[in-house]
């Protein structure tokens, strides 16, 4: 099931906004960062490299939730050593949760694409060239990076953790068929209209917000594409799988289940 | 804003909820089981028909449960550990500390 081709119905044409030149796509990447202080430089050094490397036109807006270990210091001396037309502070007062800080970062965010990823050096700016290749060659309006598929993995998990994650997400691929092999990933790129509007949609939290977007896209028609990625669990910093997360995990996939 | 418009383009959200299809779909198989097995619709099948027929959703349900466990058993044992990926990462570190120190980085 999970090898099933993401790809939901044909493109719409009215898919590109007209007469917009592909040379001047513009990427923004959504950082939501919470104590990195460790991480952020080194991921936005790696995602400048990427992007310059290929060319592409780019901005990193930094949503630091009033990180008490001085990310945000980090993220100033960032934004002096990159310009404030590549690195973007916008900050907010205290945690108030993935969904509300895409929402914030959208806000500003000048590109025509989002990229959202995690701060913490999991995800790696390298595959971005592919997300992009990968949406233009079938005109998607999501990309999804997968662990699931081709050359996707992980580093850094136990057999009891994989033995989750492939448990967790063949139950998931059973009940909500989603048309996508990786739900619980956050390494997507999305047309902001389309992420504008699957946000809005959304109701849940942390694990199954990730899922949900990908099943709300589903409902409304958007395609797919997806990317394998390979995931390096957190270098710096504690990982986080307990049994809370599993709870909540099952709560959300049995709500997603019974509502879409 | 453009993406308003594109809106009115899609199709409306399917009704049935995927809980609603499975139930559907369980009810449907049941009850044909049911029909069959009890011979309710007056038709009689012979009796080695019925023999296989009456344990079928067991033999299913096993079934099901052993793909779902040589699924996940063999994705497991294939789930790939990128080890060139944690290598190349580490490497990419050094590199990255270094420039940023150059360029006035304090860490």
């Amino acid at each position: 099931m999970a090898s099933k081709e993401a790809r939901r119905t044909p493109p719409k044409s009215r898919r590109r906004p007209e007469g917009r030149d592909p040379r001047q796509d513009k990427y923004s990447v959504l950082l939501p960062t919470y104590n990195e202080r460790e991480n952020l430089p080194l991921i936005v050094w790696l995602l400048v490299k990427s992007f310059s490397e290929s060319e592409i036109n780019y901005e990193i807006i930094i949503i630091d939730d009033g990180s008490p270990d001085g990310t945000r210091d980090v993220a100033e001396q960032l934004e002096k050593i990159y310009g404030s037309d590549r690195i973007l502070l916008r900050p907010r007062e205290k945690k108030l949760g993935l969904g509300t800080a895409y929402i914030h970062g959208m806000k500003h965010a000048t590109g025509n694409y989002i990229i959202i990823m995690d701060a913490d050096l999991s995800h790696h700016p390298k595959f971005i060239p592919e997300f992009i290749r990968k949406q233009k060659e079938g005109n998607f309006d999501i990309v999804s990076g997968t662990r699931y598929k081709g050359n996707g993995g992980v580093y850094g998990w136990d057999l009891k953790r994989k033995l989750i994650s492939r448990g967790a997400n063949f139950i998931t691929q059973i009940l909500l068929r989603p048309g996508a092999s990786d739900l619980t990933g956050s390494f997507r790129l999305y047309r902001k209209e389309v992420l504008q509007k699957l946000i809005e949609k959304c109701v849940s939290k942390g694990y199954v917000f990730q899922m949900e977007m990908i099943v709300r896209a589903r409902q409304l028609n958007y395609s797919v594409g997806e990317v394998p990625i390979s995931f390096v669990d957190r270098v710096y910093g504690e990982s986080k799988l307990g049994g809370n997360e599993i709870v909540s995990f099952l709560k959300g996939l049995l709500t997603l289940f019974a509502t879409t | 804003m453009d993406w308003a418009e594109g809106e009115s383009v899609r199709s409306p959200e399917p009704t049935m909820t995927k809980l609603a299809q499975w139930l559907w779909a369980l009810a449907l198989l049941g009850s044909a089981w049911a029909a069959l097995t009890t011979g309710a619709l007056g038709l009689e099948l012979p009796s080695s028909c019925r023999e296989v027929l009456w344990p079928l959703p067991a033999y299913l349900l096993v079934s099901a449960g052993c793909y779902a466990l040589g699924t996940v058993g063999y994705r497991v044992a294939t789930f790939h550990d990128c080890e060139d990926a944690a290598r190349e990462l580490q490497s990419q570190i050094q590199e990255a500390r270094a420039d940023l120190s150059r360029r006035g980085m304090r860490f």
